[in-house]
Order: C-alpha cells, then sequence, then structure tokens
C-alpha cells in the first residue's frame, strides 16, 4: 500500500492535545483508550490482591496477613476483577473502538452518552477505590446476606454502590452498542456480512440491557436493607436470603457470558486472520454467540444446588446448564475447522488465541463437572471452582483481550511492539496460569474449601505450585505493560494492515482518522474473504513472509 | 450558524449529530435507543416486582393487612392524575407533529409538568407524611407497639411497608427525573428546536412518561387494590 506515513496524517490521536481534548472527547476510539486506562488501573489493583493471596498460602497457616485480611483480600480481588475490569474489558475498549471502525461508521449512535457512560464507570471505581481504601469489604464478590446486610463491619454499603453506578456504565454502554449495530452499518453491511466480533459484541450488549439492571436493583435492596435495617432478605423479619442469590445470579451467572463472549468474538477474529482462511461456519459462530446470551438466563440455579433451592428445580437447572455446553462446543468446533488446512501463523495474538482454545475447552469440560448435581456436592465451594471459573474467566476471557489488545495495537497506535517479547509473554502467561490453576483442580477435588485463610498441612505442595504459578503469570502480565508502553513511542510504524488481515478496520489508516475512514466505505463481500488483495506492510507479517 | 457554515454546501437541518447520514437515521436510532433503555427499566423494576410477588404469596395474611394500610383515595386521585399527563404528553407531541405552534407545545408540556407535581405533592404531603405519622415507616419507629392485632403478622406488615416505600420511592425518583426532562423540553422549544420534521426528543421523551406512567398503572392495583378489599 502507498498511504502516507501515520506519523505525518491527522489522525484521531493528533487531531487535537491537551487534558482537555481526552476528558471531553466524544470520539469512540479516544473514549476506548480512557477506559482502557482505567481497567488496567483495575487490573493492577485486583492483581496485587491475587499476589498477596497467593504469598500468604504458601504456608498452611498462613504467611502474610491475618485471617480478617485474607477475606477482604479475596473479596477485593473479586470484586475489582469481575466488576471493575473483566465486565468492562473488551466491550468497553476494544468494543468501544472497534464497533463503529467494523460497520463503517464514523462513531457509535450517541457518542455523548458514551462519554457519560465513562464518567459513569469512573465514578463507580471511585467508589470501589473508597470502599477498599476505608478498609475494604470481607464478604466476597458475592455479597450474600444476612451476613453482608447484618453482620459485616466492612464498608459494603459503598462497595454495593460503586457495583451500582458502574453497572449503569454497563448499561449505557449495551444499549448504545445494540442502537449502532442495528442503525449505523455501513451500505452493503448486512447482518451476515458482520464480523463475528461484531455478533458477539451485539449478545454482550443483549446481556448488559437484560442482566445489569436486575443487578443494580439487588445491591440498591441490599444497600437499603443495611443502612436502615429494614428488609427483605433478612430471615429474621422473614425475609428470605435465598431471594438474594437468586436476584444476584440472575445477572451474575450471565455476567460471565459478558466476559467470555467478547473474548470468543476476539477469537473468531484471530483465528480466522491467522489461518488466512475463511472462518468455517460463520453462521453457526453468530448464532451460536445469542444462543449462549439466551441460555445464560435460565441456568442462574446452578450456583444454588446446595442453598436449600428445590431439587426439582436443581434438576432442570442442571439439564439447562448442559445445553449451554452446546453453543460453546460448536464455537469451538468451527474454529478448529477453521485452522484446518489454514496457513497458519503464529504471531503473538495467535498464540493467546490458541491459548484460549484449549483452556476455555477445559474451563468448560469442568464446568460440566458443576452442572451435574450429584458431583457438585461434592466440588461446590473448593478451589475446583475457584480452578474451573478461572480458567474460563482468565485463561478465556483475559487471554482474549490480550489476544485482542495484540492484534488491534498496531491499529490502535499505529506502532507495532517487539514480535519476539510479544510471544515469550504470550507463552509464561499460557505456563504461567496453568500452574497457577491446575493444582486447584487437585485442590478443590482433593477438598480443600475456597476462601479460607489457613489449610491442612498434605495441601502445601500443591498450594506452593499454585503460588508459584502466580508469580510467573505476574510476570507474564507486566511484560506486555511494558513493551506495549514502549512502543507508543519506540514501535515501528504498523501501516494499514499489518497483519494482511480482512475487515473494515484494516482498510483506513492506522492510527484511523477521527471519522474514522478517508472515504465512507461501501460493503461488497462477506467477512473473511481471504485471501487479501493487498499488500503487508510490516515485513514480520505472515503474507510478507511467505512471499 | 458557525456549524452551518462550516458544513458548507451540506446545510443541516437543526438537531442532526455528526455520527449519522441523514435525520431519518438519527431519529430511528433515538427511538431504538429510548424503547432499549426502557427494557432496563423493566428489569429493573423486575427485580422489585418478583421480589414483592414471591413474599406477597408466602406471607398473605400480613400483606393484605399492610394494603389495607393505605389510603385507596389518594392513589385513585394519583391514578386519575397520571393519566391525564399522560394524555398531555401525547398533546404536546401531537402539537409538534402537526406544525402547531410552539406556544401550544410549551401549553401541554407545562400542563404535563402540572399535573406530574401533582402526583409528586399528593404523594409527599399527603401519603408519605401521613405514613409517618402513623409509624408505618418501616425501620426503627415501626409502630408495632400501636397495633398489637397485628401480632405474629407484624414483620410482614412491615415487609409490605418496605415494599410499597421502595416502589412507589423509586417510582417517584422517576417522576422527579421525568420532570426534568419536561424541563428542558419546554426550554428547547422556547429556543424553537422543533418543527413537524423534527421533534424526536419530545417523542422518545414522551415514550420515557408514559412508561412511567405504566409502572404506576402496575403498582396501583398491586398495593393498594388487591388486599382484598373489595
Amino acid at each position: 500500500m502507498n498511504d502516507a506515513p501515520a506519523a505525518s496524517s491527522v489522525n484521531y490521536l493528533n487531531a487535537n492535545y491537551g487534558i482537555r481534548s481526552w476528558l471531553l472527547t466524544t470520539d469512540h476510539k479516544r473514549i476506548g483508550l480512557l477506559y482502557l486506562a482505567v481497567i488496567t488501573f483495575m487490573f493492577l489493583i485486583g492483581g496485587s490482591a491475587a499476589v498477596l493471596m497467593r504469598l500468604h498460602l504458601v504456608e498452611p497457616q498462613g504467611a502474610l496477613v491475618e485471617p480478617d485480611t485474607y477475606n477482604k483480600l479475596f473479596s477485593t480481588h473479586g470484586i475489582v476483577m469481575v466488576f471493575f475490569f473483566l465486565v468492562p474489558s473488551i466491550p468497553a475498549t476494544l468494543g468501544n473502538f472497534l464497533i463503529p471502525i467494523m460497520i463503517g461508521a464514523r462513531d457509535v449512535a450517541f457518542p455523548r452518552l458514551n462519554l457519560m457512560s465513562w464518567y459513569i464507570f469512573v465514578a463507580g471505581c471511585t467508589l470501589g477505590m473508597i470502599a477498599i481504601l476505608s478498609g475494604g469489604v470481607d464478604t466476597g464478590w458475592t455479597f450474600y446476606p444476612p451476613y453482608s446486610s447484618l453482620y459485616a463491619h466492612t464498608p459494603v454499603v459503598t462497595m454495593a454502590m460503586g457495583i451500582f453506578v458502574a453497572g449503569f456504565s454497563s448499561i449505557l454502554t449495551g444499549l448504545n452498542f445494540v442502537v449502532t449495530i442495528h442503525k449505523m452499518r455501513a451500505p452493503g453491511m448486512t447482518w451476515f456480512r458482520l464480523p463475528l466480533f461484531i455478533w458477539a459484541l451485539y449478545a454482550t450488549s443483549l446481556i448488559f440491557i437484560l442482566g445489569t439492571p436486575v443487578i443494580a436493583v439487588t445491591v440498591l435492596l441490599l444497600g437499603l436493607e443495611r443502612l436502615f435495617h429494614v428488609g427483605i432478605f433478612d430471615p429474621a423479619v422473614g425475609g428470605d436470603p435465598l431471594l438474594f442469590q437468586h436476584l444476584f445470579w440472575f445477572y451474575s451467572h450471565p455476567a460471565v457470558y459478558i466476559m467470555i463472549l467478547p473474548s470468543m468474538g476476539v477469537i473468531s477474529e484471530l483465528i480466522t486472520a491467522f489461518s488466512r482462511k475463511k472462518v468455517f461456519g460463520y453462521s453457526m459462530i453468530a448464532f451460536s454467540s445469542l444462543a449462549i446470551a439466551i441460555i445464560s438466563f435460565i441456568v442462574w440455579g446452578h450456583h444454588m444446588f446446595v442453598t436449600g433451592q428445590s431439587v426439582y428445580a436443581g434438576l432442570v437447572f442442571s439439564v439447562l446448564s448442559f445445553m449451554v455446553a452446546i453453543p460453546s462446543a460448536i464455537k469451538v468446533f468451527n474454529w478448529t475447522a477453521t485452522l484446518y488446512k489454514g496457513s497458519i501463523s503464529y504471531q503473538a495474538p495467535m498464540l493467546y488465541a490458541l491459548g484460549f482454545i484449549g483452556l476455555f475447552t477445559m474451563g468448560g469440560l469442568t464446568g460440566l463437572f458443576l452442572a451435574s448435581l450429584a458431583t457438585d456436592v461434592h466440588l461446590n465451594g473448593t478451589y475446583f471452582v475457584v480452578a474451573h471459573f478461572h480458567y474460563i474467566m482468565v485463561g478465556g476471557a483475559l487471554m482474549g483481550y490480550l489476544g485482542g489488545i495484540h492484534f488491534w495495537w498496531p491499529k490502535i497506535t499505529g506502532r507495532m511492539y517487539p514480535d519476539l517479547w510479544a510471544r515469550l509473554a504470550a507463552a509464561i502467561v499460557f505456563v504461567g496460569f496453568n500452574l497457577t490453576f491446575f493444582p486447584q483442580f487437585v485442590l478443590g477435588y482433593l477438598g480443600m474449601p475456597r476462601r479460607y485463610a489457613v489449610y491442612p498441612a498434605e495441601f502445601q505442595v500443591l498450594n506452593v505450585m499454585s503460588s508459584a504459578g502466580a508469580s510467573v503469570l505476574a510476570v507474564g502480565y507486566v511484560i506486555p505493560l511494558v513493551y506495549l508502553i514502549w512502543s507508543m513511542r519506540y514501535g515501528p510504524e504498523a501501516g494499514r494492515n499489518p497483519w494482511g488481515a480482512k475487515g473494515l478496520e484494516w482498510t483506513t489508516p492506522s492510527p484511523p482518522p477521527t471519522e474514522n475512514f478517508e472515504t465512507p466505505p461501501i460493503v461488497t463481500e462477506d467477512a473473511y474473504e481471504y485471501p487479501v488483495a493487498a499488500e503487508s506492510t510490516y515485513p514480520n507479517a505472515p503474507g510478507v513472509a511467505r512471499v | 450558524m458557525s456549524e452551518l457554515a462550516a458544513h458548507g454546501a451540506h446545510a443541516h437541518p437543526p438537531g442532526f449529530a455528526h455520527q449519522f447520514e441523514d435525520m431519518a437515521q438519527q431519529k430511528e436510532a433515538g427511538t431504538l435507543g429510548m424503547w432499549a433503555f426502557l427494557v432496563t427499566e423493566i428489569l429493573f423494576f423486575g427485580g422489585m416486582f418478583t421480589a414483592y410477588i414471591i413474599y406477597r404469596s408466602l406471607h398473605l395474611p400480613g400483606f393484605i393487612t399492610g394494603s389495607h394500610l393505605l389510603v385507596v383515595k389518594f392513589g385513585a386521585i394519583n391514578t386519575a392524575v397520571l393519566i391525564c399527563s399522560s394524555l398531555t404528553m401525547a398533546l404536546a407531541i401531537r402539537s409538534a407533529q402537526t406544525g402547531k405552534g410552539r406556544g401550544t407545545i410549551i401549553f401541554w408540556l407545562i400542563l404535563t409538568m402540572i399535573l406530574g407535581a401533582t402526583f409528586l405533592g399528593l404523594k409527599f404531603a399527603f401519603e408519605w407524611s401521613k405514613d409517618y405519622a402513623e409509624h408505618i415507616v418501616p425501620g426503627a419507629y415501626f409502630g408495632f407497639q400501636y397495633h398489637p392485632s397485628w401480632g405474629a403478622n407484624a414483620p410482614y406488615v412491615q415487609m409490605f411497608m418496605c415494599f410499597y416505600f421502595f416502589m412507589t420511592g423509586l417510582h417517584a425518583l422517576h417522576m422527579v427525573v421525568g420532570l426534568g426532562i419536561l424541563a428542558v423540553l419546554v426550554g428547547m422549544t422556547a429556543a424553537n428546536k422543533f418543527s413537524s420534521q423534527y421533534y424526536t426528543p419530545l417523542e422518545i421523551s414522551g415514550l420515557y412518561w408514559h412508561f412511567v406512567d405504566i409502572v404506576w398503572i402496575f403498582l396501583f392495583p398491586l398495593l393498594y387494590l388487591i388486599g382484598g378489599r373489595y
């Protein structure tokens, strides 16, 4: 391509300067970067709590902190990672940045609302940070009453309000995305030409819209009960703590899919781009995203098999939970079929994608153990559960997030990062992750309960393995932080399409101009019609390497 | 004016936002956005309705006693007031649609605001103050001692009152937001922002206003009427 060097042309980054131009921007690309900054900070907070926990668990009697502090650490880790990092991670950063570009629009449907969502999110994070700095809560991320509403002597209300406020950011972002995808597509961009990332985020947005209001009203009720000592969850006045759990999981189980669906969307993009091949079973992958979103709303009871919920309800929830495995497996099989006879190259984003497939498959299959009534009675509340959902949320969601960041980083910044370091980091993350969480499957199977600050001495070897893995994992996360920041200034220029990938976002300069395209695009072909006619501009790109 | 000049030959109609291709697209997006927002509102209230229905079926006698503490007269008057406000809101939109002058639109909008304020006034000044005086506001001062006849049902009477205050309180909050929106609309109308070609803000604010009314239409029978009184 003979496009002008990115640095000399006007793009969204250099169109104007100064802190004001960022804090008052309505450009979806800048708002995506604003989110990126905040969630990276929150990730460091949540990650620090995890590191402290793992250090503490090196010794059976606990090596580092008081048991009360340990309770606050796991609560902080869970709350921050779920509500302030994973839920907004891909949708708010990559989604904000990419949705309008991928569908050929100038911006999202409601740019000012988009900026407002960010401020609301920051307000939520601030409340969360105030709660952490004023001692931190010790209720776990689940806030089960009556402990949270009556007995906990920690700033539960502040934290609950943080989640309440941040929830509205999710709702408004989801609303914005739904309207954008419905109404803002470029001429020729039909529903079945949309990139699969868009389908995934559309499904995610539906969950945002339908699920988040319920958690909002639930934590509101919890806060009112705690503040005014009136209430509906307190058994002392005839309330039912189980109702809280039902309402909580009605959102929080779909929230798992808020975290994993966008990652699946990223993986669909990565697998097809680095296989140089049209994705296998486009419509099945697209519809499986919607199916996951729909089914996710009718499986929440599998979190409550041993809580006194009716056994018949448990049976039904068990069967329904197994159904989620079907669309998830459809995706995995289709990705694998896409790889088949593709001309695969192992750039850093692809390493994350392949890691995702393996780890997500393990996480998904162990989920079936937990969806079975009988085995769940044994495994419920053990480290098996912890390992399972970390395989989904870290091995799945976070790997997808990192893969996506690495894939679109040259588009976002116009610069390449050092490929060798990136591959190394991806490998370290994969190894560190498995070392951390695989032993926890064994621990859980052997009966070690989660959320305890101490454990019997015979579990020490596995716990030390897990803690060692956490250190490796931490290194794997710090390396990208360093070279990605480095690359913003010193990285080689990426050009329009460093990967030789398909998609509207690769037809516009890197970084894109403020209104995304030099001329409004008209779409004339399906997604992923490989090979790409245009040459790549980055020397290590697979398209070039093969010439 | 400067914005028009900047766009040169492409003089856009007033209220046009740059990210859209044309006014039709903008209107569709705004309308869909408001409907999607109302869906989230239904889910938001839905959590409370679910909890109410479950507890009502579990603790029926206490809930009936609680329902009898409410004054149907106030609820009925407020229902009528709200339905009228929906009518005036619809008439405001209709006036914009048929190209009536801004005076007409503002008249209907102000009337809607007056009716909305009447609703809130009745709630605050008559109903809630009465509840407060009778010690049937849940909390430390809930008047268990004044009503020995409640017996074992007393906690559930308090629970009913919790739901009553949470749900009508949340509804009142939405009314207050609605009044704010109406005030903005009055300002926009006065500034001549609307015409028979462009009145999307009026229309989607109307959707919101009607939604808040409909919530009340559900709350009124659920809280006041189905207590076995009639």
